[in-house]
């Protein structure tokens, strides 16, 4: 293999090392876009341009300021006393460094006999439209049925659950006042 | 070596990273971003084995990374929903200390 594959695989996992251990919430969502970037670009790399912009618009713009907006709405930016790593951190890493050892051993074990087919896939942006509408209609139609679903359900979830229907719309009624229960006190 | 074999390395770095993303850190969004990073890492996996396949014009490994990117975008959503909800109710982000189901 050639130095930009290098390059771009030591940009990806370093930006997914640093997402993981940096105390800062907010610089971690950064560096997670990094790592999401050099994804994107190991796609590209694999002919897979569809993919690969596909991974641009919905990760690096869509997921990541998703991340950023929880982070924010949920004071997370602040670096808690106790640490950001839990109690068990060594069994979390010991399992993660056992399931590396396992998956890069059966790779080299696999290598000889993986696919090795060096001509460049000949697929246009054409042929996946036809695909999708043609032998993936049924998948495609249960994506969007899935991504309405979920996306009626992450508002439902995250509504203020203290507030009536009518007490958000800034209606100057006092009768509201003191009639919503503090669960929490 | 396969060039295919490289790329599955660095897929099994990726997915290890994100479990001990999502197993050692104790705020819930930390959680949330070492399991996008698990689904990156296999989507990396489906579109190397697409591309270095036998038979690539079938598009089954291209289509099921862009269908796995749709269903990790509508978890991230519910997933961030959950963590603000849970935010509200108890004031908290660390899993740890989210160890009641009733409020």
């Amino acid at each position: 293999m050639d130095f930009v594959f290098y390059l771009i695989s030591a940009f990806a996992v370093g930006g997914a090392l640093a997402a993981v251990l940096l105390k800062n919430l907010v610089h971690a969502a950064l560096a997670l876009t990094i790592a999401f970037f050099g994804l994107a670009l190991l796609f590209l790399r694999l002919d897979a341009q569809f993919a690969g912009f596909a991974q641009i618009l919905v990760y690096v713009g869509a997921v990541a300021i998703l991340v950023v907006f929880a982070i924010l709405l949920t004071k997370g930016s602040e670096v808690p006393k106790e640490g950001v790593f839990s109690k068990s951190w060594f069994a979390g890493l010991a399992i993660s460094a056992g399931v590396f050892a396992v998956l890069a051993w059966a790779v080299l074990q696999a290598a000889p006999s993986l696919p090795n087919e060096t001509a460049a896939p000949a697929v246009t942006v054409n042929d996946i439209g036809n695909a999708l509408m043609s032998r993936y209609v049924l998948p495609l139609e249960i994506i969007a049925v899935l991504l309405t679903a979920a996306l009626l359900g992450a508002v439902i979830v995250a509504m203020h659950e203290k507030a009536g229907p009518k007490q958000s719309a800034g209606a100057p009624g006092p009768s509201l006042l003191g009639t919503g229960e503090r669960r929490n006190s | 070596m396969t060039p295919l074999a490289p790329y599955l390395i660095v897929a099994a770095l990726i997915f290890a990273i994100g479990l001990a993303g999502a197993l050692t850190r104790r705020n819930a969004i930390m959680v949330l971003i070492g399991i996008e990073l698990m689904l990156n890492a296999a989507n990396l996996n489906l579109i190397a084995f697409w591309r270095y396949s036998p038979h690539p014009e079938l598009l089954s490994g291209m289509m099921f990374a862009i269908f796995s990117i749709a269903v990790a975008a509508a978890e991230a959503a519910v997933g961030l929903g959950l963590v603000i909800s849970i935010y509200r109710h108890a004031k908290t982000t660390d899993v740890e200390e989210m160890n009641r189901m009733k409020g």
